[in-house]
């Protein structure tokens, strides 16, 4: 092992081609779709499905037929995470909110991947490997009542044990890309819900829950700040119905040590620091964006000088600049420990936290440096402005994540410092 | 491909270094920074870890290789220890880096078989100057050639372990290219006046001088690199990294000590630590930390794989020196009362910290 920065050049190549599509079938529709919440991005999906169905095929043909001993590779670094990384901050280059209308499983699928049998894997997954028809994944977690503080889910599984089935009653919301995963294809939400509300934490699972499942209903899709080509769905699970192994992780509830629910949470490690790629390519566009017309007034920015020799404006992309890289190294970081298959819930609540924080200051500062036209709805500036803000409140506020970090470092519990 | 684990030898040799900085430095560092300094004998200690006979190639004679990524580990936990400290055991590369990597054949051979002693040369660099608007670009201190020699005239400001150098090299502007070149100054040199300690917020444990020159004549061939000169770019983009690296050493020590401060210290019947007010600043610290450390390593990376780390060097830098005042302003913050004591070691780095902005040419790797 060495310390290195070296992205492997397949790797750096499917990156590059990632940028391609997002010069091709982001950008020129990126404006329309902000204007025109809840368009479909058809040329993209249409596009790109190919590209993830493939992907996912993959995967689960790796699980389908495990490579024997003769015909496994030399343990080698893993550039699964790395490739996906760079692949979502280019794609969110393109437009953040497009990205999130990636077909595949998303966090649904990683929800299944991390917990899943091997069985519900190729089960629920092969939907997002096949067919002409593309197919969206989605997580519900977060209720009316309960965001960060997920302890305070109320949505519940009962288990019907003559139908064999979970029987699920509850309202969710904020779930992204619930309508393309429920009305508009043959997808799936993984819906998180209490088998037994006295147990708290312990009592939570996810479920998986198919499109066409009677008793599920997609009731509204929010007004949105930013990402407005992503789809950010209200549910309402009434007595729906489903089979009794569409429960991720055990139905046991073990009342010490979080159960299954701590398991699950993991996922979050591996997510994270995606949800921070996307934000780093927001982070991108208008570093580079400020830096262009900068350079079409003649403002150049040097790497060289004293303090006192820069001009306010350089002073302000520099940091710019400094706050993003350390963003990007530390989420680079996070994603290379999931390739290395090593533990990562520190380095992935630090990753996120930081990137939506600073992918935040440096889209509003980009506003701010291109005056009038950074104002305007003219330039794409405005729009990664109110797109960036979500990633420092998705997929865990930017204060969940400082808690998380606070706790690791301090070797504290959600008890200790709540 | 992309890692973050140091190798065995580097894992090794910095194993020793925290040792070193732990017991020999971190013990003392308080009387010494109270008065006089670190005893002798603890800065040969550190020079005997090897860090500049390892950095000199094999075939100049030397130990090892020229690594940037070594150099910024060892750096980080040196000043761990004490950040005066690390400047007097990393003060002697200040002349041999810069040799090894552009000196002639014969600056190689005269001066790099001193650096493989059981003792540390004395020997440094000047580069800093005094006065508010230093631009390491645009010396103020001149070099005017006259025939076969270079008169040199300036003064130069924080020059590590200058009263006893024998040797040290001396950055100035060509007045005629404008270009900046370093030359070798012996201590003997007619003109050369080295002042006293100078008297500084932080660094107290590290005798620091100004240095003036007079019409300082020196022989052509004491140009560093003689007629190709040295890329200039390079030696500060060295030097850039290194201090980002020292930085980072610096917070990390004023964050783990407020961290364990935060979860012994009482308060309204629980460790203050226990409180998200305290626990937040602690965090923010560590990302900080963590952040600073990722971006020295990517420019000491692109150094020792050839590459120009001019922009990485210079951002590092930029966000090493503020994050470590951010750190050390929380670490003292966090042991309220305490942190504004002597006899703690919080608001020592916090002064030691503030001067990241100014110490430009102080250190090397």
């Amino acid at each position: 092992m060495t310390i290195s920065f070296e992205i492997p050049e397949h790797v750096q190549q499917q990156a590059d081609m990632a940028k391609m599509a997002a010069e091709f079938f982001m950008r020129p529709v990126s404006r329309e779709l902000d204007e025109n919440e809840h368009q479909r991005p058809d040329m993209f999906v249409q596009n790109i499905w190919p590209v993830m169905r493939d992907m996912q095929k993959k995967t689960l043909d790796k699980l389908a037929a495990p490579p024997t001993e003769g015909e496994k590779k030399p343990e080698r670094q893993s550039t699964q995470n790395l490739r996906l990384m760079l692949m979502i901050e280019m794609l969110s280059w393109g437009d953040a909110g497009i990205y999130l209308c990636l077909p595949g499983g998303a966090l649904g699928g990683a929800a299944i991947e991390a917990v899943g049998t091997p069985e519900q894997k190729i089960r629920f997954l092969q939907r997002f490997a096949e067919g002409e028809i593309p197919a969206w994944g989605a997580m519900a977690m977060t209720e009316p009542g309960a965001g960060s503080d997920t302890s305070a889910i109320q949505t519940t599984a009962v288990l019907d044990k003559e139908a064999n089935q979970w029987v699920l009653n509850g309202e969710k919301i904020f779930c992204t890309n619930g309508k393309l995963a429920l009305d508009e294809s043959n997808g799936l939400v993984v819906v998180w819900a209490s088998i037994d509300r006295s147990a708290g934490r312990a009592g939570m699972r996810p479920f998986v829950v198919e499109a066409g499942t009677p008793g599920v209903k997609v009731t509204k899709t929010e007004i949105k700040h930013g990402i407005r080509a992503s789809d950010t769905a209200s549910i309402v699970l009434d007595n729906a119905r489903i089979p009794a192994d569409n429960i991720l992780g055990s139905p046991e509830v073990q009342r010490e040590g979080g159960g299954g629910f701590k398991g699950a949470m993991a996922t979050f490690d591996a997510t994270r620091p995606l949800v921070s790629a996307s934000a780093l390519g927001i982070g991108r566009a208008s570093l580079e964006f400020v830096k262009e017309k900068l350079a079409e007034e003649g403002v150049e920015i040097p790497y060289n000088l004293p303090y006192h020799k820069l001009t306010a404006i350089q002073r302000d992309v520099l940091e710019m600049e400094a706050q993003f890289k350390a963003a990007y190294l530390l989420t680079l970081r996070a994603i290379t420990l999931l390739d290395q298959r090593q533990p990562n819930n520190l380095e992935s609540a630090m990753c996120k936290a930081k990137a939506g924080k600073v992918v935040t200051q440096i889209s509003q500062k980009a506003v701010e440096l291109l005056g009038p036209m950074g104002y305007s709805r003219e330039w794409l500036a405005e729009k990664w402005m109110r797109d960036a803000k979500i990633n420092d409140i998705f997929e865990g506020t930017g204060q969940i994540n400082t808690l998380i970090v606070a706790r690791r470092i301090l070797g504290y519990s959600s008890k200790e410092l709540g | 491909m992309v890692s973050f684990t140091p190798t065995e030898e580097q894992q090794q040799l910095l194993d020793t270094v925290k040792r070193y900085a732990a017991n020999d430095i971190r013990s003392i560092a308080h009387e010494s920074d109270e008065g006089g300094g670190f005893p002798a004998s603890t800065i040969d200690k550190g020079w005997q870890i090897g860090l500049v006979p390892t950095a000199i190639p094999e075939e100049q004679g030397g130990l090892g290789e020229m690594s940037a990524l070594t150099g910024a580990l060892a750096a980080e936990e040196l000043a761990f220890g004490d950040l005066s400290a690390a400047l007097a055991v990393m003060a002697p590369a200040l002349f041999a880096y810069p040799i090894s990597l552009y000196g002639t054949t014969e600056q190689r051979e005269v001066w790099l078989p001193h650096f493989l002693e059981e003792k540390a040369p004395k020997a440094t660099a000047a580069l800093l100057e005094p006065g508010i608007f230093f631009d390491a670009h645009d010396l103020k201190t001149t070099a005017t050639p006259e025939g076969d020699k270079v008169r040199l005239n300036g003064v130069k400001a924080c020059v590590p372990l200058a009263s006893d150098a024998e040797i040290m090299l001396v950055y100035a502007r060509n007045s005629e290219t404008g270009a900046m070149d370093g030359f070798l100054v012996g201590r003997g040199a007619e003109g050369l006046e080295i002042e006293g300690d100078e008297k500084l917020m932080g660094l107290r444990a590290l005798s620091t001088s100004r240095v003036k020159l007079n019409d300082v004549r020196v022989d052509v061939p004491c140009r560093l690199g003689g007629a190709e000169g040295c890329d200039y770019q390079a030696v500060l983009n060295r030097g850039r990294v290194a201090l980002a690296a020292l930085a980072v050493g610096v917070a990390r020590a004023s964050f783990e000590y407020a961290r364990d401060y935060a979860k012994e210290r009482q308060a309204f019947g629980a460790p203050i630590a226990t409180k998200q007010a305290i626990a937040f600043m602690l965090a923010e610290a560590a990302i900080e930390v963590d952040a600073a450390r990722l971006m020295v390593w990517e420019a000491a990376w692109q150094l020792d794989q050839g590459k120009d780390a001019t922009k990485a060097a210079y951002l590092a830098r930029q966000y090493a020196e503020k994050a470590a005042l951010t750190v050390t302003d929380s670490g003292v913050q966090v042991l309220g009362g305490y942190g504004f004591i002597r006899e703690y070691p919080a608001e020592r780095w916090l002064r030691n910290a503030r001067g990241f902005t100014a110490f430009e040419g102080l250190a090397i790797v």
